[in-house]
């Protein structure tokens, strides 16, 4: 799957440097946001909600919907459980199947 | 017909309708906050009466309905547990929206002149939607297209099947009205894009 990591813990042996706040961030929230292509819901609009829900550039949000459109699914956001939580329950106001893991 | 489109001074979206167009839109939008209000958003069980009375909270389980089950969908693939807590959260408030949204758009209809009986012919309804009117009405335009579709069962790359459907089929015309409110959905969306 062509994941659209925002940030990944390229960190080996890392836990013994001086983290960046970003990373610790990143090592304890490994949840994802996945959005589903469906037969319904139109480009042009999945963009605009990627826009207007995430805050995303037009350039980043259209990416994202093209990979919903092509290969089925997209990671549209990293975070904790409970962001992830409030952004799938967003999608599904919006009309979008949408679902949250742990991130692989 | 021309959908919507922004009105450059006002920022507003604007469209016109025939009271015809005005009408299903409406008749549209008023299934489905019967949809929305007529599956109770509770699970059925067999609790003692009144501790069913106290429990406020929401629905764990799927909706049998498969348009609610598309509007709802589980938000957890593989943790069962997980997508029942999420739904008894989200589930009540998620129809609220929804039904809402859909009673706007109605309540949008009817001050914009649509009379409660439609009886006349060669009525027009110009509607003036300030940006957030409009986006709750993209909103629902949403929720209508996924139920036609899903009632319909339509499929990626499936224009073909329907198109040679009989025109007398009741599939056609209503999949017809699916194409329409995706027409206007999609000038919707253009009106509001930067």
């Amino acid at each position: 799957m062509g994941a659209v990591a925002t940030a990944s813990p390229d960190v080996d042996s890392g836990l013994e440097t001086t983290l960046e706040p970003d990373q610790v961030t990143v090592l304890a929230t490994p949840w994802v946001t996945i959005v589903w292509n469906d037969p319904v819901n139109l480009m042009s609009y999945v963009s605009y909600v990627f826009q207007e829900h995430f805050g995303y550039s037009k350039k980043k949000a259209e990416k994202l919907m093209m990979e919903v459109h092509e290969e089925g699914k997209s990671v549209v956001s990293t975070g904790t459980r409970e962001q992830m939580e409030r952004d799938v329950q967003a999608m599904h106001e919006y009309g979008l199947w949408a679902t949250l893991q742990k991130s692989e | 017909m021309s959908g919507f489109q922004r009105h450059r001074r006002s920022g507003r979206t604007i469209a016109t309708f025939t009271g015809f167009e005005a009408d299903l839109l409406r008749s549209l939008a008023g299934q489905l906050v019967e949809l929305l209000r007529n599956e109770a958003a509770v699970p059925d069980d067999a609790r003692d009466p009144f501790e069913a009375l106290m429990d406020f909270s929401g629905p764990t389980s799927e909706p049998e309905d498969p348009v609610l089950a598309r509007l709802f969908p589980s938000a957890y693939r593989d943790d069962d547990e997980a997508a029942s807590e999420f739904r008894r959260f989200t589930e009540g408030s998620l129809r609220d929206g929804k039904a809402q949204a859909a009673c706007l758009v109605i309540d949008t209809l009817e001050e914009a002149g649509l009379p409660p009986q439609l009886e006349e012919d060669g009525l027009m309804i110009d509607v003036e939607l300030e940006p957030d009117v409009a986006r709750t009405w993209m909103r629902s335009f949403t929720d209508v297209r996924l139920a036609l579709a899903t009632r319909l069962g339509v499929e990626d790359g499936d224009e073909e099947y329907w198109f040679a459907l009989p025109d007398d089929d009741p599939r056609a015309q209503a999949h017809d009205i699916y194409d329409w409110v995706g027409y206007l959905q999609e000038t919707l969306v253009e009106s509001l894009s930067r």
